[in-house]
């Protein structure tokens, strides 16, 4: 579904991503993880076209997505939610979830996904009318991630959603990523929870110092040495 | 009494017209993130525009804001996209290079004014021009109170737009935060001209309709430029509510510094309540309005 081949990205001079590769197939939850730094984000945005690569190439289905605009990208169904959120924090939870659906299909159907939405978060339905500055965290990262889900999306690729959180929400989240998989939507997840994350993944892939250096299933990185000293502490 | 509550209305009537004028000004700095130094130069260029149309065609002021809500538009997101944009993009350029532009912008647009209309003072006739409207012992300017009606129908129509519409909610999701907005698909450029032509908009309906009460001078434009910057920070800065209650304050104050003191001290009055703000009430307005 999605083909990462070979990217290299750089903020002015400094290069941050060194000819990553990585794929994700239809259906899966893949997580890159890394320290803080790595280039997580950074792969993120260079897939959603906030960034633009120096070299490489996006695959998006037949699509190469570095040579098309955001606006277009997310059109095709390739969503990001950013790290730390960022919500629209002075407009209502709603309209934050409007803004979700801007173009295309999503637009035609916001009523419709507004209300599964609420379905899936009965909360932001009791807060519609607040302004999402004033919810707390764990309810602001729920807006987040519907604002995502109301552009439709194919791949939708979260930004660390488990920052800040405490331990019984960072459960929470996790479970809710489950139930988007089941419905059909494939998951990239980007994560420094590597424990968690690494155990309920499919596949994951390891980026350090801007490259990619391990890749393999959840339960194969987990038993991995090199992982169990630098991630997991053990 | 009379006196003072017919100071109160006209300052309300003129008030509602720097309400517009403030309403586009914060717009642009929500946007933008710049105060805009030719905001008032704009004002002139509209009222120029609304002058010549009625000068050769007799074209009613009123109507005018037809050409020059659309006209000025056009002229401000072009100034936008060619002179203000390019240094918006480059991140090694300081933010107040684009302030400096808009100084740049505003000089020339005075002096072009200058030298086509020389500085000579112009006004319009028409046949409202000396009527008004009296409720009991108050007269009430009928040009102001129709400005006054348009500007009302101007800013509910704005609000309606900035809350109801995609597009507005776009600008609005551009001013709190460009990155998330252009996660969303909104091309932060694209927005950030088209509101910097929508409050030179704004500015335009306001200069046409300033125009049948006003003197008309090239130098009108810094001054009403120094009147937009007050209007906004009584308003307390970004704030379109806010700005609405600044142009009233504005308004009021300057109404009565001209009944209560002299006709001279107009101008001066409003400056002397900009100061008083800005040394004990720092925040603006905003305070008072919550939004
Ligand atoms: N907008 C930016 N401009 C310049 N450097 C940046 C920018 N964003 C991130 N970086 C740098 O790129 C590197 C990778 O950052 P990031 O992708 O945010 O890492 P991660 O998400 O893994 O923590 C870091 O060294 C960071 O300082
Ligand atoms: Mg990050």
């Amino acid at each position: 579904m999605l083909k990462v081949e070979n990217i290299n990205m750089s903020y002015g001079d400094l290069q941050v991503l060194w000819d990553v590769s990585f794929e994700v197939n239809e259906g899966e939850i893949v997580v890159l993880v890394g320290a803080n730094g790595a280039g997580k984000s950074s792969i993120l945005k260079t897939i959603s076209g906030l960034q633009k690569v120096s070299s490489g190439k996006i695959k998006f289905d037949n699509d190469d997505l570095t040579i098309i605009d955001p606006a277009e990208i997310i059109k095709k169904g390739v969503v990001h939610v950013p790290e730390a959120r960022r919500l629209f924090n002075e407009m209502t939870v709603e309209e934050n979830l409007i803004m979700g659906s801007l173009h295309g299909e999503a637009k035609e159907k916001r009523n419709e996904t507004i209300k599964k939405c609420y379905d899936l978060f009965p909360r932001l339905k009791e807060r519609q009318k607040q302004a999402a500055g004033t919810l707390s965290g764990g309810e602001q990262q729920m807006v987040a991630v519907a604002r995502g889900l109301m552009s439709l999306p194919k791949l939708l690729m979260l930004d660390e959603p488990s920052l800040g959180l405490a331990p019984v929400l960072v459960q929470d989240i996790f479970d809710i990523i489950k139930g988007i998989r089941q419905q059909g939507i494939t998951v990239l997840l980007v994560e420094q929870n590597v424990q968690t994350t690494l155990k309920f993944c499919d596949r994951a892939y390891v980026l350090e110092n801007g490259k990619i250096t391990l890749e393999g299933t959840g339960k194969d990185l987990l038993n991995n040495e090199h992982v169990r000293e630098a991630y997991l502490g053990i | 009494m009379d006196l003072f509550l017919q100071s109160l209305v006209s300052g309300l009537l003129i008030g509602g017209l720097y309400a517009i004028i403030g309403i586009g000004m914060t717009l642009i700095m929500g946007v933008l993130k710049i105060i805009n130094l030719a905001h008032g130069q704009i004002l002139m260029v509209a009222m120029y525009i609304t002058w010549v149309l009625w000068h050769t065609w007799g074209l009613d002021p009123y109507l005018s804001i037809f050409i020059t809500i659309p006209l000025v538009f056009v002229f401000a997101e072009g100034l936008s996209k060619y002179l203000l944009h390019p240094l918006i993009e480059k991140d090694s350029i300081l933010p107040e290079n684009q302030v400096l532009m808009t100084v740049g912008i505003g000089m020339v647009l005075v002096e072009l004014a200058r030298s086509i209309f020389t500085s000579d003072y112009r006004s319009i006739q028409t046949s409202y021009t000396d009527k008004s409207l009296y409720i009991g012992n108050i007269s009430l300017s009928l040009p102001l109170v129709i400005a006054f009606i348009i500007a009302i129908i101007l800013t509910v129509g704005l609000f309606y737009l900035l809350a109801k519409t995609d597009l507005g909610r776009s600008i609005r999701a551009t001013a709190q935060d460009k990155f998330s907005a252009t996660l969303m698909g909104i091309s932060a450029a694209k927005i950030t001209i088209l509101t910097y032509g929508l409050g030179s908009a704004l500015d335009a309906a306001a200069g046409s309709l300033l125009l049948p009460v006003y003197y008309l001078y090239p130098d009108v434009g810094p001054l009403f430029t120094v009147k937009a910057f007050v209007i906004t920070i009584l308003g307390g800065l970004g704030s379109t509510v806010g700005a609405i209650a600044g142009g009233l304050v504005l308004g009021i104050a300057e109404t009565f510094g001209a009944t209560y003191i002299s006709s001279g001290y107009r101008d001066a009055t409003g400056l002397v309540i900009f100061l008083i703000v800005l040394v004990f009430f720092p925040g603006g307005l905003k305070r008072f309005t919550k939004v």
